[in-house]
């Protein structure tokens, strides 16, 4: 699943993110990492831009962004292997 | 008693109250430098220590650098920060940690403690994280980093001189033990290269343990300095071998995303260590109050509505002392005359300086209103939401939505605007950005405005005309970027990646310096350049002398029948004069350019004048049309005099005119350093005044059919 699919208020976890490197090693800065939790925030008109939390911090990504990162919902117990999916 | 310099070089990311913590030392210890709201480029503070041990007297240096996330030089600004601390001159680090969010923040300070360097870590804002339930132990924190741990908190005064005592004890220090324990495997591969370093017995200026980790992190300049050393062919096996371990043991090849695992392993399990908290933080305020301001749909219009309010308080608020000072420079002007006799030099004090520099003067409450609301937005964090709730919009007409910070800066002045764009990671979009800059009135033109808004819609519209000017710039400016984004900058802008700051109320300090220092250069300009300016603009208009002309007047004046023909003569003389003056030839040479456009030679040389600062348009109006005054019994304002003078649709292919061309010597030369290049400053020379011309002579024919049309 990836993270704009996720609703406002909605919570889950960062399994991976696939951007070029550039733009890993920013999200890593900013602790957008594998492994974190989130929150999804609240969103601007036409989930044009998104606001998450991430461990306290709130961080707007736009939505070509934001599909780069891949989550697991919070509700969701056995996250599908990623082979699988594949 | 000798003094003992120390410099050190202060690191945080953004938002974490860098600024007010040096605002905060520098104060209670000397005097305070220079202080923008934003710090682009490093700027220094100093101040004295005395050391109560050995009574030895210090000079710390302060260098306060730019924001940084990371060492990765995303931005221009965290080169800057990054260049610096590779190659600056400075002996230690301090390093400056939101104590609300050390997981994050610890993420840097692992990659300084990398660096090898000294270092001293001020766990700062303290107050807020204890009120948010959050208990760190800063010892336990300074055991795990090797590096002293000062808690300290800007607003309250709170660790202030424990943090300078510590910096000269690290200062004192031999070496640092700074360390940042990685993941075993990794942790084997740097002892198996220490101990080879040591059984060749190395020399080397950093420790060996950060150069193995420098050389496993396959640092580009260790890389480059070793290279050409004989141990280097001995040193390349065993680094591959290290190499190929730590990929076996990640599974993975990119060495920056193993070493930020390291990083964010590192931080997180520092972070577990040293916090607790009391209790799970409840929904807080920043949250409740963006479900309003960045609501969906609510958002855009309440900032539109803030903005709408700024711009009718900067107009009504500042109208209010503008009739003292101008009774104060009408009563300055007059007692000049008297004082210095009706000659050359009560001419050129009284009409070319009081009036020049006066006509600037006026407008001093306009542009600190204008500065407030621009440091307010700043400082409590609303302008990260702003461009958050724009990107979308932005995006269309292609521009990111950080162009936004520079954008809104640029309503107070284009020079610091031109320098936020450093925001902006990619070169096109910073080059857009800063094209468009010119766009987003700054204060200097206010007066313009002003000053025709008054005398054209009368004074209880002006407040509304004045932000109709500022929208229409606006979305002229988008319509630019679009353009420019379409023909001349195909790339794709940047990701959009940007904290929300917690919202913070400002701190009356803060905003003090902010305007106190924007208010001074003001008047600064006022003072120099434009005071050089108007005595130019003075004589341009007197000279060259025409004793001819006067003494044919003067002949016709004294057969003048009544007192009301000798004015009228008067006049007449006063204007053929300035027709003639240097000032009157530049104008008439370039009126046809003008001409178009409606206005007349005077206009035209305000324009001309006004190239070099936009306050010098009303300065040089306000001497070319006082001087055609002192004939009149009255004094008239400059208003009343202009709306004589100025056809309605002149007057606003005026204001359209001064709206897009370009806005100043200072931002031109800004400008070429930023957007690096003559070609660029040429582009934009030609951008602007052809898109002023057009759009003021469709301006001018509009109005011109409109008010004839509706009679």
């Amino acid at each position: 699943m990836i993270l704009t699919e996720l609703r406002k208020g909605e919570r889950g976890t960062i399994r991976q993110i696939h951007a070029d490197p550039e733009l890993k090693r920013r999200l890593h800065s900013f602790g957008i990492i594998p492994g974190e939790e989130l929150e999804v925030k609240g969103c601007s008109l036409a989930r044009q831009t998104i606001e998450i939390d991430v461990d306290g911090t709130l961080i707007a990504l736009r939505k070509e962004e934001a599909e780069k990162i891949e989550v697991t919902p919070e509700h969701e117990e056995h996250p599908v292997p990623l082979h699988i999916q594949q | 008693m000798e003094t003992n310099p120390i410099r050190v070089a202060l690191v945080g990311q953004p938002n974490v109250g860098k600024s007010s913590l040096i605002n905060a030392i520098s104060n209670a210890h000397l005097h305070v430098g220079n202080f923008a709201g934003v710090t682009v480029e490093k700027s220094e503070v100093q101040m004295h220590y005395c050391d109560p041990d050995g009574c030895r007297e210090y000079e710390i240096t302060i260098v306060d650098l730019p924001g940084a996330y990371s060492l990765n030089d995303y931005t221009q600004e965290e080169r800057v920060t990054k260049e610096f601390l590779l190659d600056g001159d400075y002996d230690l680090i301090l390093n400056v940690v939101d104590a609300t969010h050390l997981q994050r923040n610890l993420l840097l300070t692992a990659e300084l403690l990398e660096l090898g360097k000294k270092m001293v870590v001020a766990l700062n804002m303290i107050d807020e994280a204890e009120k948010e339930g959050i208990e760190i132990d800063a010892e336990q924190l300074s055991a795990i980093l090797g590096v002293p741990v000062v808690k300290t908190s800007a607003r309250k005064k709170r660790g202030l001189d424990e943090l300078l005592a510590t910096i000269v004890r690290v200062y004192k220090q031999q070496e640092t033990r700074s360390k940042i324990v990685y993941s075993d495997f990794i942790e084997e591969e740097i002892d198996r290269l220490v101990r080879f370093f040591m059984e060749k017995n190395y020399r080397s200026d950093i420790p060996y343990r950060h150069l193995a980790i420098r050389l496993l992190k396959e640092d580009t300049r260790i890389y480059k300095q070793m290279h050409d050393e004989p141990i280097w062919i001995e040193l390349l096996p065993i680094l591959r071998e290290a190499l190929d371990h730590i990929y076996l043991h990640t599974g993975k090849r990119d060495l920056d995303e193993i070493f930020a695992d390291e990083h964010f392993a590192f931080a997180k399990g520092a972070k577990m260590e040293v916090i607790s908290t009391k209790a799970m933080r409840a929904q807080n305020i920043t949250q409740k109050i963006d479900n309003l301001l960045i609501n969906k749909y609510l958002g855009i219009p309440i900032f539109l509505f803030l903005m709408w309010g700024l711009f009718q308080l900067t107009f009504t608020l500042g109208a209010m002392p503008m009739d003292w000072i101008q009774a104060g420079i009408d009563w300055a002007s007059a007692q000049a005359h008297h004082l210095l006799g009706d000659g050359e030099l009560g001419s050129v004090v009284g009409d070319g300086i009081i009036q020049g520099v006066g006509a600037v003067l006026l407008f001093l409450p306009n542009i600190i209103i204008l500065f407030i609301g621009i440091a307010l937005l700043e400082t409590t964090g609303y302008m990260a939401r702003v461009a958050f709730l724009l990107d979308g919009f932005f995006h269309k007409f292609g521009l990111h939505g950080k162009s936004f910070i520079p954008l809104v800066t640029g309503f107070g002045c284009t020079v610091p605007a031109y320098m936020a764009a450093r925001t902006l990671k990619s070169r096109s979009d910073r080059l857009i950005t800063l094209f468009i800059l010119g766009f987003f009135s700054c204060s200097a033109r206010i007066p313009v405005y002003v000053l025709f808004a008054g005398a054209f819609f009368g004074v209880e519209h002006a407040g509304n005309i004045l932000f109709l000017i500022y929208i229409t710039g606006a979305i002229l400016g988008l319509i630019a970027a679009k353009v420019l984004r379409t023909f001349f900058f195909k790339e794709e802008d940047d990701p959009f990646v940007m904290e929300m700051p917690k919202y913070r109320l400002p701190s009356l300090k803060l905003i003090y310096h902010v305007v106190y220092g924007q208010a001074a250069d003001y008047l600064h300009k006022a003072g120099t350049f434009i005071l050089a300016a108007s005595v130019l603009i003075w004589f341009a208009s007197n000279y060259p002398k025409q004793p001819e002309l006067v003494a044919q007047y003067q002949q016709k004046i004294e057969q003048a029948a009544d007192a009301q023909s000798k004015d009228r003569l008067q006049a007449e003389l006063q204007t053929r004069q300035l027709e003639k003056s240097y000032l009157g030839q530049l104008g008439k040479w370039t009126e046809p350019f003008f001409a178009p456009l409606g206005f007349d030679w005077r206009m035209s040389v305000a324009l001309e004048a006004g190239l070099a600062a936009k306050e010098v348009i009303v300065s040089t109006l306000g001497v070319l049309y006082s001087l055609g005054d002192q004939v009149s019994a009255e004094s008239q304002g400059l208003r009343e005099r202009l709306r004589a003078e100025i056809s309605l649709p002149a007057a606003v292919a005026f204001i359209v005119f001064v709206m897009i061309y370009i806005p100043c010597l200072a931002s031109m030369a800004v400008f070429y350093r930023e957007a690096g290049g003559w070609k660029y400053l040429l582009y934009l020379f030609l951008m602007t005044t052809a898109t002023a011309w057009l759009l003021s002579f469709l301006a001018y024919n509009g109005v011109r059919f409109l008010t004839q049309s509706g009679g």
